[in-house]
């Protein structure tokens, strides 16, 4: 291998993308549009679910509770309803996506002490929401319960009973509990794998279909300089869409980087080079640019979104799918990324997914570098 | 240029090996045969090229022309038989061969978006140029094939022939010994034509030896030596006026303004093979006073004008024509038995 092959190789390719302003502009915008797209369409914070309140009670007390819903950041009050009609009417238009029925006799169960019920109606269409929103729904009643017992035991003179166990919850890491921060850096590592790879899916097909390549593989030009080469510029812009998605994650999406700056660098540069051969295997073994891009977008997105961990938690899926998960690359960086951006882990925590990442960027470069062959068929 | 001591003690190896059998020649094939499925595209090619010669490949369009290039230039396997290529084993070490061949393939091999020195350049630093030679080489390459004006214009940009032209200043950048052109002048107009022959003459000054495929005949008068090649085997292989020695008969021209008509009587006559040209026939006979007095009757019979009937030199396409029609006569035989 001569480095002046090589860089004649990396260099010629360089003009390809530089005089290709439209090709080089897609593969520019195209993962922020991605991260833009996903990012927003994908958060799964449930909060100011527009709530319908029917207060047929009319008492200090159901005004106390009703008060309770609409101050939360949870719930945001859309009308009141003086009917089940209006409730129907409302959920069928998706004017709300919840309703809270408080019954005449609440305020005089509640203030004599007796047990009393309130009914909460929800769409359930988006089941995941309903179930979340029911949640905060009943979290806010046994608050206002548990307020009420204690005021019941002061009236009557004993010490209302201490539950038996208390949860504290503390959560680490995300402390904020933004689902944003952690979409983000798994988002960040699917959108790569799928542009890196689309990247060079066409590099080596299209010098077959358009005829170069039988040129090309006329002179004495090595295997090997012609994958390296070609991978050059590929790897300069993959870098660049890498740059401008952590900097669209920190600025538009306010998610804080806590790990180091280099250790995110170093370990984007091995994801990258892996999925940037990746693709120039694709591009090598089909021989054609159509087929090429399809097989390199199913390769890489499909199982990256799906078995990483980005979307499905891994250890939640069947035993024989978790076996699969290894082999999928993205699974190490949506691990490393949300490593460096949600723990701000050190290289010691980093080094177990680092070395699989790695294994797989070398095996990639390995067989592409194989798989090319200056031969016609 | 650093080649790995694999490869160059292969060289070595493989010039000792192969000095006993092609001594004297640029290229040199035995039996060389490439099949595709149930297609033998290249079959049993025996035939030699010598230093500083000229040798066209000639034959129909998918004759195998192609194919012996691309296995001649190492960039395709052969399913068997052997070929050398400047002394160098080609079938064992293709890669070898490389440093010492120039290639054109037949359809434009060069990068449309990148200019005419940048391609240029390109090859040179695949073939290793010296740097200190290249500039030299370059102002050469750039006047002998009239691309200086064009130095700085994307190659896509450029006409069908200067495109040939620059593909073969980017075979030839690092003055190989051996030049391999597949169809060159192909869909290139005459003047072209004309001046990408001269490029040629001119570099067999310089003991290039150069192997050509055409589908022209016209060109292949200029090769010092032609091969014709029809479905995979060549039928003939010896210098332009030796392979019109070979036709058997005499060829007499037939002028009649009614020659479709002619051609059409004369075919199943069996006075000979039939060939049109315009206004003319061409009718091989194996006597030419008998053959002549045979057509004069048979067209006269007809009611048909006959202008002149005259002895003729038989063009290379005669010979290619009456080739290929005695080949398919020879395979009708034992297939009637």
């Amino acid at each position: 291998m001569t480095f002046r092959r090589t860089w004649a190789v990396a260099r010629k390719e360089s003009i390809h993308v530089i005089r290709d302003p439209r090709a080089l502009g897609v593969s520019i915008a195209l993962p922020l549009v991605l991260l833009l797209l996903f990012g927003y369409a994908l958060t799964l914070d449930v909060d100011h679910v527009p709530l319908l309140l029917w207060d047929q009670s009319q008492t200090p007390e159901s005004r106390d509770l009703g008060a309770r819903f609409t101050g939360s950041p949870y719930f945001d009050l859309v009308a009141a309803a003086d009917s089940y009609g209006d409730i129907e009417d409302a959920l069928d238009h998706n004017r709300a996506l919840m309703a809270l029925v408080i019954p005449v006799d609440f305020g005089r169960r509640v203030a004599s002490g007796r047990p009393a019920e309130v009914q909460v109606i929800s769409d359930g269409s988006d089941a995941n929401t309903a179930t979340i929103a029911a949640n905060y729904a009943e979290a806010i009643v046994q608050r206002y319960s548990a307020g009420l017992k204690v005021k019941l035991a002061r009236r009557t003179g004993t010490l209302p009973p201490r539950p038996p166990l208390e949860v504290s919850p503390r959560v680490w890491f995300n402390t904020d509990m933004e689902s944003m921060n952690f979409i983000v850096p798994g988002l960040i590592a699917i959108i790569m794998m799928l542009i890196a790879a689309l990247l060079t899916s066409l590099t080596v097909a299209k010098e077959w279909e358009t005829g170069t390549m039988e040129q090309l593989i006329s002179t004495p030009v090595r295997s090997s300089e012609v994958v390296i080469g070609k991978l050059f510029p590929y790897v300069a812009v993959g870098a660049l869409d890498m740059v401008l998605a952590v900097l669209a994650g920190r600025y538009l999406f306010h998610v804080p980087l806590r790990g180091s700056l280099l250790a995110l660098a170093a370990m984007s540069m091995i994801y990258l080079v892996g999925a940037l051969s990746m693709g120039m295997l694709i591009s090598i073994v089909t021989r054609n640019q159509l087929l090429a891009s399809q097989v390199a977008f199913m390769a890489t997105f499909l199982p990256a979104f799906l078995l990483s961990g980005f979307m499905f938690d891994i250890s939640n899926m069947p035993k024989a799918l978790q076996l699969i998960t290894y082999l999928i690359p993205a699974r190490y960086f949506v691990a490393l990324l949300r490593g460096l951006y949600l723990k701000g882990a050190g290289p010691s925590d980093l080094y177990g997914e680092g070395l699989f990442l790695l294994a797989f960027s070398v095996g990639m470069v390995a067989l592409a570098l194989k798989k090319f062959k200056k031969r016609l068929v | 240029m650093s080649d790995s001591p694999v490869f160059s003690q292969h060289s070595a190896l493989s010039t000792q090996h192969s000095a006993l059998r092609s001594a004297n020649s640029a290229i040199q094939t035995e039996n060389l045969t490439k099949v595709f499925g149930a297609n033998r595209a290249v079959d049993g090619l025996s035939f030699s090229v010598a230093p500083g010669e000229i040798f066209g490949l000639v034959g129909p369009d998918g004759a195998g022309k192609t194919t012996t290039m691309r296995l001649l230039a190492g960039i395709m396997d052969a399913t068997s038989g052997g070929a050398w290529v400047d002394g160098l084993d080609v079938i064992k070490h293709p890669e070898a061969i490389k440093d010492h061949i120039g290639y054109m393939s037949q359809r434009f091999g060069l990068y449309v978006d990148l200019t005419v020195m940048e391609n240029i350049a390109f090859y040179a630093d695949l073939y290793g140029v010296p740097r200190a030679e290249f500039g030299e080489r370059l102002e050469r390459l750039l006047a002998f094939s009239g691309l200086s004006p064009f130095k700085r214009r994307a190659a896509g940009d450029l006409s069908g022939g200067m495109k040939q032209k620059l593909g073969l200043c980017c075979a030839l950048i690092h003055t190989p010994k051996v030049l391999f052109l597949d169809e060159p002048t192909n869909g290139v107009d005459p003047v072209s034509r004309r001046d990408f022959w001269r490029i040629l003459y001119q570099l067999l000054k310089e003991n290039v030896s150069i192997f050509v495929s055409t589908a022209y005949l016209d060109e292949a008068e200029r090769c010092a030596r032609v091969g014709l090649m029809h479905k995979g085997k060549l039928l003939a292989c010896d210098t332009p006026s030796g392979v019109k020695g070979l036709m058997k008969g005499t060829l007499l021209e037939v002028r009649c303004p009614e020659a479709r008509k002619a051609a059409l009587l004369l075919k199943p006559s069996g006075i000979g093979s039939v060939a049109i040209f315009g206004d003319r026939l061409h009718v091989v006979v194996q006597d030419p006073d008998l053959g002549r007095a045979a057509v004069a009757s048979a067209l006269r019979g007809a009611g048909l004008v006959c202008e002149e009937i005259s002895v003729a030199e038989p063009s290379l396409e005669d010979v290619f024509t009456s080739a290929l029609l005695s080949e398919s006569a020879e395979r009708r035989v034992p297939s009637a038995e």
